[in-house]
């Protein structure tokens, strides 16, 4: 009876079986991409704001996590116009870390095997009441008393033991909703946001963040957001009873 | 039943998916690129359709005003005639001695009239500036002025044929790559002979490189020679990006 979409179970019973697929998927995807993104990141480890960024102009961030960081290996730049204060050229005479060949493309079918089970999973949560009745926090649980309530209990560790699915407390609730309504959304369209090809047919996308470099960037705090949230995840699932709540999200029966 | 409704609303669900799927698979390109059974391959030739089969097919990029023009660092070959064991690396380097006036573009293949054209040959057809955005695919970007004349109208000037379904490059740092019709015939795929005003830099591909728009700029190739349009899709084999083990199509 946890799989049908239309009468979400409440309890007991472990979580439903498209819950647990998607969960599985998404956990997969999330790893790979993960992966690939630092390998890509570690090809051009500087952040920007704006539309531009480049080894010739200041970085936000620099990130020392690969031979890449602050290499210097540049040939003498050479000024595009007669004023030396206008933009500038240089030849790069230093052979950089890149492992882009393979770490694009596998960031990219990640990329694909998340968003599409992920539309699938945004419609049925949707259409099957999985979302409203058991991930948006409902108005009387987000009173400040119970919300502060739940806080002092995560932070002295008072985690009661696995439920092996819903109900959820309202902090988690309040987590798993920013993920799925928030960062994931996010990550996905800072990323479209990076692809010549989706800009030239929507260049809203680079209007909305105000450039290709704050969407990449935007991309990377969201997922350092996302990294945040896995750890406590985690944590929480051993807190609570690491073999029942992975029996739960895997076979999904709670015993 | 109390599950009538609710399978309703499943059914619904899927025939629309299965709908829109149908409309998709219609538009889905063709020619594909071979993936030699490489699972990356795969995943960019999918990235590849669907990006032809849900993208508008000839939207420009964004262009940019003067005072946007930024710093631009020259990656990857700077001088092909550096190299000291390429044939093409010699050609290169006598050409350049000679302020390229020996050189010649070479537009050959499924064409009506194969020919050779020079840079002043190449400068009397009509030009197009355009201001871009350069995106690499390490991560970084860069905003240039680049002057030339867009590919179509060379492709016009010898009459390619009904049959012709990509162009082909090659460039004397010894790469072939190519692109579809629909990238060859955009309006803002130009052969660029000029950038920021003056003729085109050495670093950057003088005398003549390829600016691609929607894809990455690995797909802007520089120091060209010659162009050939197939009817089959050339990988370019150990010259080519797919058995370097790189994505063909870098639309994303």
């Amino acid at each position: 009876m946890g799989d049908v979409p239309g009468q979400p179970e409440l309890g007991m019973h472990g979580h439903a079986r498209w819950v647990r697929i998607s969960h599985g998927i998404a956990t997969v995807s999330l790893l790979t991409l993960a992966f690939t993104g630092v390998v890509i990141l570690m090809a051009h480890p500087r952040l920007y704001w704006g539309e531009v960024g480049n080894d010739l102009t200041p970085a936000l961030v620099e990130l020392p996590i690969s031979r890449n960081y602050r290499h210097g290996g540049w040939a003498t730049p050479a000024p595009f116009f007669d004023s030396t204060a206008g933009p500038i050229t240089a030849s790069r005479t230093y052979d950089i870390f890149n492992q882009n060949g393979w770490g694009r493309s596998l960031h990219f079918l990640a990329a694909w095997s998340l968003v599409l089970p992920g539309l699938v999973y945004l419609l049925t949560g949707m259409a099957g009441g999985h979302f409203h009745v058991h991930m948006v926090p409902r108005g009387r649980e987000l009173a400040p008393r119970l919300v502060w309530r739940d806080v002092v209990n995560h932070v002295r560790f008072r985690i009661p033991p696995a439920s092996g699915g819903p109900n959820y407390g309202v902090l988690q609730k309040c987590a798993y909703s920013c993920v799925v309504f928030v960062a994931a959304p996010l990550i996905v369209v800072t990323g479209l946001t990076m692809s010549p090809a989706v800009t030239a047919a929507f260049p809203s996308l680079l209007w909305l963040f105000g450039g290709y470099q704050s969407a990449r960037t935007i991309h990377f705090f969201t997922f350092v957001a996302l990294l945040l949230f896995v750890l406590a995840h985690v944590v929480m699932v051993i807190k609570s009873g690491f073999r029942r709540q992975i029996r739960a999200i895997t076979v999904g029966d709670y015993t | 039943m109390k599950t009538t409704g609710l399978i309703t609303r499943r059914r619904a669900i899927i025939t629309g998916l299965a709908s829109v799927g149908g409309v998709l698979l219609a538009r889905y390109p063709q020619d594909l690129p071979p993936t030699y059974g490489n699972l990356l391959r795969m995943g960019d030739t999918f990235t590849y359709a669907a990006h032809r089969a849900l993208l508008p097919g000839q939207s420009l990029v964004t262009e940019y005003r003067q005072e946007d023009l930024t710093s631009f660092p020259a990656t990857g070959t700077t001088n092909p005639g550096e190299n000291p064991r390429s044939d093409l690396g010699h050609t290169y380097r006598r050409l350049h001695g000679d302020a390229f006036a020996g050189w010649r573009l070479s537009v050959e293949g499924s064409v009506a009239k194969p020919r050779t054209f020079s840079l002043a040959e190449l400068k009397q057809l009509p030009a197009r500036t355009q201001i871009t955005r350069h995106t690499c695919e390490e991560g970084w970007t860069a905003i240039g002025q680049w002057t030339g004349v867009p590919l179509s109208a060379v492709l016009d000037a010898v009459g390619i044929l009904p049959a012709a379904r990509f162009v082909m490059f090659y460039s004397y740092d010894e790469w072939a790559d190519s692109i579809d019709l629909l990238d060859a015939l955009h309006p803002q795929t130009i052969l660029a002979y000029g950038m920021n005003g003056r003729d085109l830099p050495l670093p950057h591909g003088a005398p003549l490189r390829l600016r691609v728009e929607r894809q990455m700029g690995y797909k802007s190739m520089k120091y060209l020679h010659r162009i050939v349009v197939v009817t089959e899709f050339d990988d370019g084999g150990k010259s080519g990006n797919i058995q370097n083990g790189w994505a063909w199509y870098t639309g994303i």
